[in-house]
């Protein structure tokens, strides 16, 4: 052992020699422990990246796998026994260490695999019980009266919109609905926690977010309608918004494909030395995506203020989590990818609020990025296209709905504080509802976009092959009329 | 084989020296951006592609302070040696080494470029941008579109070397542009040369959509030409006439177009005076260039490395039928490789060859 602890010693010294770095810095050994240059040689023109990939890696490094191999340390044992054995080791426990790129690791000769699961599941912070009494001794006395009947009057609109545009999809009024019933809290009190400066890089099940920053019924109704007064020019399904002036990036369907572009938009603010940061929003799906993997590791990477929240809502279309991963839900990931992380009860309002503007300040302040693995259930279907009876209990659906009901829980504690009440509450329905009712007859009487909008903003300007098509179909039209709707202007 | 690949190469060395015909466009509008005579011209250093294009990411990150290089290995000047330099003198911050993950570098991009910046991302190699296509296709191309102008990474250029190289096998050699050329939304420009290289690639990293830009590798260190030291841009969807002639009209880009101008200097000696253009952009393409050479020559042949069925060549060919299908004298010819993954032995056989081409401009000329 002596002789082998002298000599990783003088590797380590002749690497910090040779290649002036710090000992912390890359130390490649061979299975023999003899120093491998720590930069690899530039191969020739053409063979790079790939080369290392199709052949067996051109320095076999010493694995995690060998550093717990008994027959490595029997080997070691030999080899020392070999040669000279004279040496007394002074401080033998210490040392007997890897010094390894990101630290050092310590031997053990026992051989241990580390468990798949750990025993019992990272547990899950909450600050309303069931019945939406506080636990005591929590940082909650940030929200005030104000901002707790905010909260509330969000959730129940966020409701109530839902509710009414699934009507008007189902009346064939619009194309396509998607709701986020069972998913409020999630979406206005993590809203609640960021400030307007924060860059929301949105999955789809997020309208609440937008909501909360102040998009108003009609702007979301103007979106499912695809009318001319849609930002995104009817271009887009329905519940496809965004808003530059919100700082909520336009939705794409793709699952995850915003995980990695979150983390270069959070880059650009710590560029910036901007003290905002970049939430992320995403499923449990969505973590199956290679995007979720290349997000997570190059916010770490990047050390990128960028908050992930997963909305672990049980259910991807009809893939159940069972089938999604086996890992303990999201949270655990974090750690494997060098993020800060925490579980929180999805559906209490108060723990997401607390949650996420903890991890805000810590992705400012730190420049770091935070996992925030939000447990909650998807009440509705995944969309107006499907029935989830079919492959869910619909006692199931009817326990999260009533007895694990976000809005339910927040309203009773709010509540306990007089801050709200029956009547306050039966006047807020009536108002949004005839508010929504509004605004879906609104977003009716506007015309489509016109003609012209198909060809736009493909480029910054119009390319002379979209001219061309552009008068070729305006001839088309001409001679075919009643080919083409006639709510879109020519 | 290994003698015919080196004939190969040599060959793709002879053909690639003296370029100055290749260059003359760019060292004009060089010279005419300057006000600068032919005198200037001559004083500008020689410089191979690869220097090039670095001198291009020098001069990107110095004039504008939101500009960022990054990608696999970039930090230490890349496995090309296209970003030596770069991260000494502009700093980790802006000129940074990647996880090893190309839907990640493009996804990053994306989202840097969206937040107003220049975003240089460089794909180590064209075979391994498939991962990021998804980013590209679904996201870069249709940023602006799908929020009606709200937003754009227009700041996003992708950088990736393609093309064969002589011993690069399946994965090392590919030329994936026609996917994305299907693709509304974004550019796909590739240079032939250094100047041409350093001029369209600032126009590239300047230009407000998502661009990927190829570059050929295999003239990174063999084509070397005279390359202004000063920051210019060139035109991107506008072809060159970079030869003229009068019987056939051939269209090419990249490094295949020294192939085809050693066939149209074997075809002048047998009486074929040819046309040489340079599409430099392929998306949106130049129709109008090709479209008057065609008019002119009444013959057409396309040429690329990436295999002919469903190549680029195909658009172009039944592009230039639509338009000019009363002129055209003979049927459009295409040489290009093989529709087979890219062969390591039997690359010399794969490729579209000078001789391939000269038969063709022989028997479309004959027809």
């Amino acid at each position: 052992m002596a002789t082998w602890l002298r000599r990783t010693r003088a590797v380590a010294h002749y690497l910090r020699r040779s290649s002036g770095r710090p000992s912390t810095s890359r130390v490649v050994l061979d299975r023999q422990g003899a120093p491998l240059p720590a930069v690899p040689p530039l191969g020739s023109v053409g063979i790079g990246r790939a080369a290392g990939r199709i052949s067996p890696a051109p320095f076999p490094v010493f694995s995690a796998k060998r550093l717990e191999s008994t027959r490595a340390e029997k080997h070691l044992a030999s080899v020392h026994e070999a040669e000279d054995d004279d040496t007394v080791d002074d401080d033998d426990d210490d040392a007997q260490v890897l010094d390894f790129p990101g630290g050092k690791v310590a031997f053990t000769s026992r051989m241990q695999f580390i468990a798949e699961s750990a025993e019992e599941r990272v547990p899950c912070y909450r600050v309303l019980d069931d019945y939406g009494q506080q636990i005591e001794n929590d940082c909650s006395a940030q929200v005030n009266e104000e901002l707790a009947v905010k909260m509330y009057t969000d959730m129940v609109t966020l409701q109530i919109m839902d509710a009414v545009f699934f009507e008007a999809q189902r009346q064939g009024r619009i194309s396509f609905y998607l709701t986020s019933m069972g998913e409020e809290a999630i979406n206005i009190a993590s809203a609640a926690a960021l400030t307007d400066d924060d860059v929301v890089m949105p999955q789809y099940r997020e309208q609440g977010v937008l909501l909360w920053r102040g998009f108003t019924l009609q702007e979301f109704a103007n979106q499912c309608f695809g009318n001319k007064v849609d930002y995104g020019k009817g271009r887009q399904m329905p519940i496809h918004y965004g808003s530059n002036k919100h700082n909520y990036f336009t939705v794409s369907s793709p699952i995850a494909t915003q995980i990695p572009q979150a983390v270069g938009a959070a880059y650009s603010l710590k560029m910036d030395k901007r003290s905002a940061c970049v939430a992320a929003y995403f499923g449990d799906g969505s973590t199956s995506e290679g995007d979720f993997h290349a997000g997570l590791n190059f916010a770490a990477v990047m050390e990128a203020p960028v908050i992930f929240i997963c909305r672990n809502n049980g259910w991807a279309i009809s893939t159940h989590t069972r089938e999604q991963f086996r890992s303990d839900g999201i949270v655990v990931r974090g750690q494997a990818y060098g993020i800060r992380s925490i579980r929180v009860d999805g559906n209490d309002a108060l723990a997401v609020y607390s949650a996420v503007r903890e991890a805000r300040e810590m992705a400012i302040k730190d420049q770091m990025p935070i996992l925030v693995e939000a447990l909650t259930y998807r009440v509705g279907h995944h969309s107006t296209s499907d029935d989830s009876t079919k492959y869910r209990p619909m006692d199931e659906i009817e326990y999260w709905k009533m007895s694990r009901n976000p809005v339910n829980r927040f309203r009773k504690w709010v509540e306990r504080n007089m801050w709200w009440d029956d009547k306050k509450e039966v006047e807020l329905r009536n108002n949004i509802r005839k508010q929504v009712l509004q605004a879906i007859q609104t977003a009716e009487t506007y015309e489509k976009p016109p003609l012209s909008d198909l060809f736009r903003d493909v480029y910054d300007t119009l390319p002379s092959n979209l001219h061309e098509q552009e008068s070729q179909l305006r001839e088309t039209i001409e001679r075919h009329p009643k080919d083409y709707p006639l709510d879109v202007p020519v | 084989m290994a003698t015919s690949a080196a004939q190969r190469f040599g060959r793709r060395l002879a053909s690639s020296v003296p370029r100055r015909r290749f260059s003359s466009s760019a060292a004009a509008a060089a010279a005419a951006a300057t006000g600068g005579s032919a005198v200037q011209r001559t004083q500008n250093p020689s410089l191979n592609l690869c220097s090039a294009i670095n001198q291009a990411l020098h001069i990107a990150l110095d004039t504008d302070p939101r500009s960022y290089v990054f990608g696999e290995d970039v930090s230490f000047g890349g496995v090309f040696r296209c970003t030596v330099g770069l991260a000494d003198r502009f700093g980790k911050g802006r000129v940074f080494n990647t996880p090893l993950c190309e839907q990640g570098i493009v996804g990053f991009g994306i989202g840097l470029a969206a937040m107003g910046n220049r975003a240089v991302a460089e794909i180590q190699f064209a075979d391994y941008i498939f991962p990021a296509f998804d980013q590209i296709v679904n996201e870069a191309a249709k940023f602006r579109y799908r929020s009606g102008n709200q937003f754009n990474c227009g700041g996003l250029t992708i950088r990736a070397p393609y093309g064969a190289v002589g011993h690069g096998g399946h994965y090392h050699s590919q030329s994936p542009e026609a996917f994305f050329c299907h693709v509304p939304g974004i550019k796909v420009v590739i240079p032939r040369s250094p100047s041409q290289a350093k001029g369209l690639l600032l126009s590239c990293i300047r230009d407000p959509n998502p661009i990927v830009f190829f570059e050929p590798k295999w003239l990174y260190r063999l084509a070397v030409e005279e390359v202004p030291e000063h920051d210019y841009t060139l035109p991107l969807s506008e072809a060159e006439v970079i030869r003229e002639g009068t019987d056939i009209t051939m269209v090419g880009w990249g490094a295949q177009l020294s192939v085809m101008e050693e066939a149209c200097l074997d075809a002048e000696n047998d009486g074929i005076s040819c046309e040489l253009i340079d599409l430099k952009t392929l998306l949106p393409w130049d129709k109008e260039t090709v479209e008057a050479s065609v008019r002119k020559t009444g013959r057409l042949l396309i040429s690329h490395e990436a295999p002919v069925t469903g190549g680029f060549g195909a658009e172009i060919s039944a592009s230039i039928v639509e338009r000019c299908f009363l002129r055209l004298q003979a049927p459009v010819a295409r040489i290009c490789g093989l529709d087979t993954p890219f062969p390591l032995v039997f690359e010399p056989f794969y490729l579209p060859t000078k001789n391939k081409i000269l038969d063709a401009i022989k028997s479309t000329v004959n027809y």
